[in-house]
């Protein structure tokens, strides 16, 4: 890896985001949504992963109004201006929630947990959330 | 080789930040480069010197400010996490119209583009945390 390192500037390494928990209860995922949003200046290879109840961050018609927690779901469908557009779902955290691809708010090419592991492998920076 | 560190948990509620700390002590006194340290999330409450912990159990701030004495660390708080969970440097402090500051020596607060560039330059970027 060292060796392909270019000047800076000119590197560009596959960024993969791992979405784990729920969109609320702990912050990681708004936290987690806001390095995305800062990164995406740097022009990385940038993926986004939903898994295990990180799956339930794009979930379609959040209402936080009873928890007056920020209802942040919306930044996700922005993505798209941010040329982050590769987006993934875990198969099997989605399908263990009763979820299904019409659930999501954004488009996302669903995975099984085998494909995510190869595609993991491929990564240059996985940061987990 | 070329590391970076992340560490996304607090002091003391969470062994992420011993782990990464015993991780950097190791990886420098093995000749490894730590070229930056970031703080994330709860992490950035490494960064406070206002932390008084028994005088029987280890002092996980300092300990990460003398780290950065003896090697030249560069220590990096969140400053979008750092706002919302009150660690304050003097800058900080006058754009925000605060009374206080309690940054520790050595910590310095800037933005995510900081973790990208870690992520960017070094070989590994190594995340603490769950």
């Amino acid at each position: 890896m060292a060796d392909e390192m270019m000047e800076e500037g000119g590197t560009i390494k596959k960024f993969m985001y791992l979405n784990r928990k729920a969109p609320y209860g702990t912050v990681y995922a708004l936290e987690s949504l806001e390095v995305v949003l800062i990164g995406a200046a740097f022009e990385q290879d940038v993926s986004l992963v939903f898994m295990d109840d990180g799956v339930y961050q794009i979930k379609k018609d959040q209402d936080t109004a009873g928890t007056e927690m920020k209802n942040f779901s919306k930044t996700y469908r922005a993505l798209e201006m941010y040329d982050v557009e590769k987006l993934y779902v875990e198969k099997e955290s989605m399908e263990t929630r009763g979820l299904t691809e019409e659930d999501f708010l954004v488009d996302v090419e669903v995975l099984t947990s085998e494909q995510i592991q190869d595609l993991m492998e491929d990564q240059d920076v996985l940061l987990s959330f | 080789m070329k590391f970076g560190i992340q560490i996304n948990e607090g002091p003391y509620t969470h062994q992420a930040s011993d782990t990464a700390y015993q991780f950097t002590k190791a990886a420098l006194e093995n000749g490894h480069e730590v070229m930056r340290v970031f703080f994330y999330h709860d992490g950035v409450n490494n960064g406070t010197r206002l932390t008084t912990p028994p005088q029987d159990d280890r002092n996980v701030v300092n300990r990460w400010v003398d780290l950065a004495e003896k090697h030249d660390l560069d220590l990096v708080i969140c400053v979008a996490a750092a706002q919302r969970r009150g660690l304050v440097d003097e800058d900080e402090m006058k754009r925000n119209s605060k009374d206080a500051h309690n940054i520790a020596p050595r910590f310095r607060i800037s933005g995510l583009g900081q973790l990208i560039e870690a992520g960017i330059q070094c070989e590994r970027l190594v995340v603490f945390g769950d």
